[in-house]
């Protein structure tokens, strides 16, 4: 399989185990992504915890119009909140497991996951027992 | 600050009107309203109005009449009517003007709305990989509620079928025929826990009201109602807001508590004594979180309410009585004044099939919209 391109530039790190990349702000908030423009002035990159806890979910059930960039034919995907403790709450895929098995508070593990045939995006999973 | 009272109000029906543009619909709901006021376009000092989607509101002096009055178009999302609402109220308050002018419209292709990421200062990839849904937000805020408060997927259909019922009696909501619990629970799921007939939908219609000085009010003996507050409140830090793709771990505040609470001390009153409310239901979970935050109940005590019928039109606190969003479809720049609409037509005690009994005192709206801001409108008779 051909390496997967990222959806976006330093959305996470490049390394063996990647993060998502968060910001600190100068009040100690940490935030997530990091911001861009001016936004960005005083704030420092963050490697956010690759572990949370499920603090949402719901399934997209329809296709979305654009800027959705999905591939065709459209399958509905799992997605939530993940809170990274003492850190930040981020949006985010959820892979590798059905609507059934998702409960309030269930651990969970950061993972690169496929996007289409040629882009990767991030995820959280279950965490494996 | 001088009392300001609500004169006139028009409505162009709500739905889908081919062939009518948004910004016709609302002339039709002004004119509408200066007929119910007793008014001509000449005696209007000032107005304030606006939509989302269907063009400025100024140009209706085309059609309105060149009478060189000021006419302030307001932009602002969700909180267009509302923030109208707030500012032609500011106007009379203020002593400037005795008659006032606030009209909100819309027309929105089929469909959910589908935001662009850089117009909310987002980046490309949050869009690109189908997180940036409204409907998506409303799922995940109810579905944490949902588990933390005990609230039943039957009690978010009893929402929906509650509202299909009183759209049965109000002439200008879009869904009027009554749907049954098992339908709404056994629909198409759009984004779990909210099936399609929970979920209202993007649509077109008008409303406009004729706002005006107590003097003006003696000088025609109007059918006036008082509005004894308004408020629109933008979001606190730690709120969860539609287009988040983070959320700070110190969460909780809430625009609509910012504003409720702004709006029961203007008004001086609480929320026992409100007789009826509208609030925002875009979709059924929106309905029971914002029982709450409006402070009409406590977390989780929805369950219990819905089935006891607290909220029905004959229950303690009637809420949506016009079927609200879910029947009425949500055309952003009328939905605020819609709901102001119809408790103007409830306090007037001429809301047929659909009246509150018992001539309701206090009337409560509540509008809420991206990027996280509420708009909170009390009514006194």
């Amino acid at each position: 399989m051909a390496q997967l391109e990222p959806i976006a530039e330093n959305l996470w790190t490049n390394e063996a185990e990647p993060a998502l990349i968060g910001g600190r702000l100068p009040n100690g908030k940490i935030v997530f992504p990091y911001p861009s423009g001016d936004a960005a002035e005083g704030v420092e990159p963050y490697r956010l915890s690759r572990k949370g806890t499920l603090w949402s979910w719901t399934r997209q059930d329809f296709q979305p119009k654009e800027p959705f960039e999905g591939p065709e034919p459209f399958q509905p995907y799992l997605l939530g909140y993940v809170e990274l403790p003492g850190e930040v709450i981020v949006e985010t895929r959820i892979v590798d497991c059905v609507l059934e098995d998702l409960k309030l508070g269930m651990p969970m593990e950061f993972v690169v996951a496929p996007f289409d045939a040629t882009r990767a995006t991030y995820a959280f999973r279950p965490e494996k027992a | 600050m001088e009392d300001v009272y609500i004169i006139g109000a028009g409505i162009h029906p709500f739905g889908r009107t081919d062939g009518r543009s948004g910004r016709d619909q609302g002339v039709f709901a002004v004119r509408q309203a200066m007929a119910d006021a007793g008014i001509e376009w000449t005696d209007v000092g000032c107005a304030y109005g606006g939509s989302a989607a269907a063009g400025s509101a100024d140009i209706m002096v085309n059609e309105l009449g060149l009478t060189g009055l000021p006419f302030i178009n307001v932009a602002n999302g969700c909180a267009t009517g509302g923030s109208a609402l707030a500012s032609a109220r500011n106007a009379i308050a203020a002593g400037e003007f005795d008659v006032a002018l606030a009209v909100g419209f819309d027309k929105h292709p089929r469909g959910a709305f589908n935001a662009k990421p850089r117009d909310y200062g987002l980046p490309e990839w949050y869009g690109q990989t189908g997180m940036m849904l409204t409907t998506q937000f409303f799922a995940l805020k109810i579905q944490r509620y949902m588990q933390l408060y005990g609230i039943s997927r039957e009690t978010l259909g009893r929402v929906a079928e509650k509202a299909f019922r009183n759209g049965v009696h109000a002439d200008h909501a879009w869904r009027r025929s009554p749907v049954d619990l098992e339908t709404i629970l056994n629909s198409p799921m759009v984004n779990d826990p909210l099936t399609k007939y929970m979920f209202c939908a993007p649509a077109e219609g008008a409303v406009a009201l004729i706002l005006a000085s107590g003097k003006k009010v003696r000088e025609l003996g109007a059918d006036a109602v008082k509005i004894a507050s308004v408020a629109v409140r933008t979001r606190p830090p730690g709120s969860f807001e539609v287009f988040a793709p983070s959320v700070d771990i110190d969460n909780g505040g809430k625009p609509t508590i910012l504003a409720s609470k702004a709006a029961f001390e203007q008004a001086g009153i609480g929320p026992e004594d409100i007789s009826v409310a509208q609030l925002q239901d875009t979709e059924s979970g929106a309905e029971i979180m914002h029982m709450a935050e409006n402070g009409f109940c406590k977390d989780g005590d929805q369950e219990q309410w819905l089935r006891e019928g607290r909220t029905e039109i004959t229950g303690s606190l009637p809420v949506n009585t016009d079927g609200g969003c879910l029947a009425c479809g949500e055309p952003i720049g009328a939905s605020g004044l819609r709901q102001v609409y119809e408790n103007t037509v409830q306090l007037r005690g001429r809301g047929g099939g659909r009246q509150v009994p018992g001539r309701p005192k206090a009337a409560y709206s509540h509008v809420y919209g991206a990027p996280g801001l509420s708009g909170v409108c009390i009514l006194e008779r």
